[in-house]
């Protein structure tokens, strides 16, 4: 299955990585360390033939061959400076004082450092040292060389080689199983995300993504996953509603108008039954329209509007122009229609959405208000965020329909009132779009006959747009 | 008056020829955009109405191309993408008008003798509309008819504002809401006619011949009698 090869290859890769930053990390300082040693030998050394070799040619030219014959052959018994190489050969190479036997073979470069290998036999074990030289040439044709065994350096280079060595093979030993533990680890946690995702794609939509307690990167992609789940669920039931609800909605008026025009078609008919017959099939086909505007705007407002569509607006001034709107009708009615709006009340809204289901609102106040009665819009603005609050005088909500009275469609007490659950529906999702909290009460709690219904929406408040943003 | 109609839906196309030339209206119908641009380009028409969609080609892309040309004439833009947003996409691209399917031929026939006569009547800047003996003094906030002074709220006034700018033409409840409240959406009641009856009451009441009538399953209409 191609899923257990990625996650396969995906632990491969982790621990590559892994195991090489984490021997990357071991050998570098180790390669530091070589480095800086063997330079630092290798300068002393050096420094070291340099002044013995000035030191001992001004004391020939001081005192002569025989005397710096005596120096060398007493140098060459000095057991502190065991590295130490001499050797004084005339003007044919044939040695007259040191501790090595014969000239090397090697050709006497220029400037006169000359590298060679010799056998050394200590402890009756033959052994290859490299010798590292200079060579003077003196005034009376013999030949000197002072150099110096570098096996020591060998040996510090060997076993800072041999550190190395084992401590990459400590590094693998660690980092191998290490790095496929931690990805292991990482990965079963995303391939649990996987397994739960795959369950929900096969149609168990209640499933959520585990979340630990560290609340690490991986619980809060749990988290915000489930959060988007959950809101997918949300639209999925409001889209079973929706089908439920244009089936209920839309098919009885669409039966009626068909019925109807049966009815007419089957009998011989005078020109005025006719007339009156597509009339009434205009007038229904009306409603039916109504009714898909109405949920072709809850969809909108569901889905369908982007963020860029809204600007900053000022509610008390968006309810003024409702209110204006609605006032004639509620007078009408013999309501009264208040309204009381703070100053100020700036909030990123979509104008036409949010007076829509503003007036959707003060419409079904004045529909379920009995004559003589009142409706009060307000809009106030607190701890940074603007209210609108709609209460009427009517019957009101039973308190535990409240929250089915947002559904969509959900008509409480009222069936054969069109339009009503309707207007709450696109309400709710409306304060969905703009993140606000809606609330379903009643406007005077304490009364038993008619409490009346409050609903109110909470937005998130916004700065006072510039001037020069005025269009 | 000479319409063009690039819709490739035949049977809509076929509505809108028939209600058009009933209308009085010579109608051309193109079923494609590409069509439909060579002729809106190459022959005078008043109007067009062109759909959103057609096929292989956006209509508002037409309706930009053309704008594009120095094409100046008015377009509507029907669609069956009726969103808010749509809309302001639509006008964006230049159409003078947008229509969201399904819409009623009254509201389309209505539009469409605004579009035409758009510019013809009286004129933006005119500070002083006259209907009949209705004059209304946009300067002074003030309305009279037959020299005596009407008191107009500021919604009344806007709303008389409208008609008076549109006299003479059927002018529907949406395009009420659209022109005079600057909403596109349908109040679940109808709110217009209440708004209409309070303006009847005061330019007309006490007067022989009434000014606003009421076309039946249309809208309304501010006209001198005849």
């Amino acid at each position: 299955m191609q899923r257990t090869r990625l996650f396969k290859s995906s632990i491969f890769r982790f621990t590559l990585i892994y195991t090489a930053v984490f021997g990357l990390s071991v050998a570098l300082p180790f390669g530091l360390v070589y480095e800086t040693t063997v330079s630092s030998i290798d300068r002393e050394t050096n420094a070291a033939i340099v002044s013995e070799l000035r030191a001992l040619g001004d004391e020939y030219e001081r005192l002569g061959l025989e005397s710096l014959v005596e120096i060398l052959n007493e140098r060459s018994l000095d057991p502190t400076d065991r590295d130490a190489i001499y050797l004084l050969v005339d003007d044919a190479f044939r040695p007259l004082a040191g501790n090595i036997l014969e000239w090397p073979k090697e050709p006497i470069p220029d400037p006169a450092w000359l590298r060679f290998d010799m056998q050394i036999v200590e402890g009756g074990q033959s052994t290859t040292h490299r010798i590292r030289s200079q060579v003077l040439h003196l005034s009376g044709g013999s030949y000197l060389l002072v150099g110096r065994d570098m096996q020591q350096r060998r040996r510090v280079q060997s076993s800072v080689r041999g550190a190395l060595g084992w401590a990459l093979a400590l590094a693998l030993g660690i980092g191998i199983p290490g790095g496929i533990f931690v990805s292991r680890w990482v990965l079963r946690r995303v391939e649990r995300m996987a397994e739960t995702s795959l369950e929900i794609n096969q149609g168990d939509m209640r499933r959520r993504m585990p979340v630990g307690e560290a609340g690490d990167e991986f619980d809060r992609l749990a988290s915000s996953l489930n959060a988007m789940l959950d809101r997918i669920e949300q639209l999925m039931t409001g889209m079973r509603a929706v089908t439920d609800s244009v089936a209920h909605d839309l098919r009885a008026p669409l039966t009626h108008v068909k019925g109807r025009i049966e009815l007419t078609l089957r009998g011989p008919r005078d020109a005025e039954a006719y007339r009156s017959a597509l009339t009434d099939a205009l007038a229904e086909t009306d409603r039916i329209l109504d009714v898909f505007n109405a949920l072709v705007a809850v969809a909108q407002a569901e889905s369908g509007v982007t963020r860029d569509q809204m600007a900053v607006v000022d509610v008390g001034d968006l309810a003024r122009d409702v209110v204006d709107l609605y006032e004639p009708l509620a007078e009408d009615r013999g309501l009264a229609l208040v309204l009381s709006a703070a100053d100020g009340a700036w909030a990123r809204a979509h104008r036409q959405l949010l007076a829509q289901a503003l007036s959707n609102l003060i419409d079904n106040a004045i529909k379920y208000t009995p004559e003589g009665g009142r409706i009060a819009v307000a809009v106030r603005r607190a701890d940074g965020q603007v209210e609108i609050e709609v209460g009427d005088s009517g019957p009101g909500i039973p308190e535990g329909e409240r929250e089915r009275a947002l559904e969509r469609f959900a008509r409480i007490g009222h069936p054969a009132t069109p339009g009503y659950g309707l207007g709450l529906s696109l309400v709710a999702a409306v304060a969905r779009l703009h993140d606000a909290k809606l609330a379903v009460g009643a406007s005077d709690p304490g009364r038993k006959v008619s409490p009346g219904l409050k609903v109110s929406m909470v937005l998130p408040g916004a700065a006072e747009p510039m001037r020069a943003a005025d269009p | 008056m000479r319409i063009l109609v690039i819709e490739d839906d035949a049977e809509t196309a076929a509505y809108l020829k028939k209600g058009l030339k009933e209308s009085g209206y010579t109608v051309d119908w193109s079923k494609d955009g590409r069509d439909g641009l060579f002729m809106a380009t190459s022959e005078k028409y008043d109007l067009l109405v062109i759909d959103r969609m057609l096929p292989g080609a956006d209509g508002l892309s037409i309706v930009k191309l053309l704008r594009e040309e120095g094409i100046k004439t008015p377009v509507l833009v029907l669609s069956a993408l009726g969103q808010v947003d749509d809309r302001v996409r639509g006008l964006k691209a230049g159409a003078d008008d947008y229509l969201a399917k399904p819409y009623a031929f009254s509201e389309l026939s209505a539009r469409i003798e605004a579009l035409l006569r758009r510019g013809s009547g009286q004129a933006a800047a005119d500070t002083k509309l006259r209907v009949a003996d209705l004059e209304l003094d946009l300067l002074a906030r003030a309305a009279s008819r037959a020299g005596k002074a009407i008191d107009l709220k500021p919604r009344e006034f806007r709303l008389l504002e409208y008609m008076m700018r549109h006299a003479g033409q059927v002018v529907t409840r949406t395009m009420l809401l659209e022109g005079v409240w600057d909403y596109h959406f349908d109040p679940q009641t109808n709110v217009i006619d209440v708004h209409m009856s309070r303006l009847r009451q005061k330019i007309d009441k006490g007067f022989a011949s009434p000014l606003l009538q009421t076309v039946r399953g249309a809208g309304y209409s501010l006209r001198a009698a005849d």
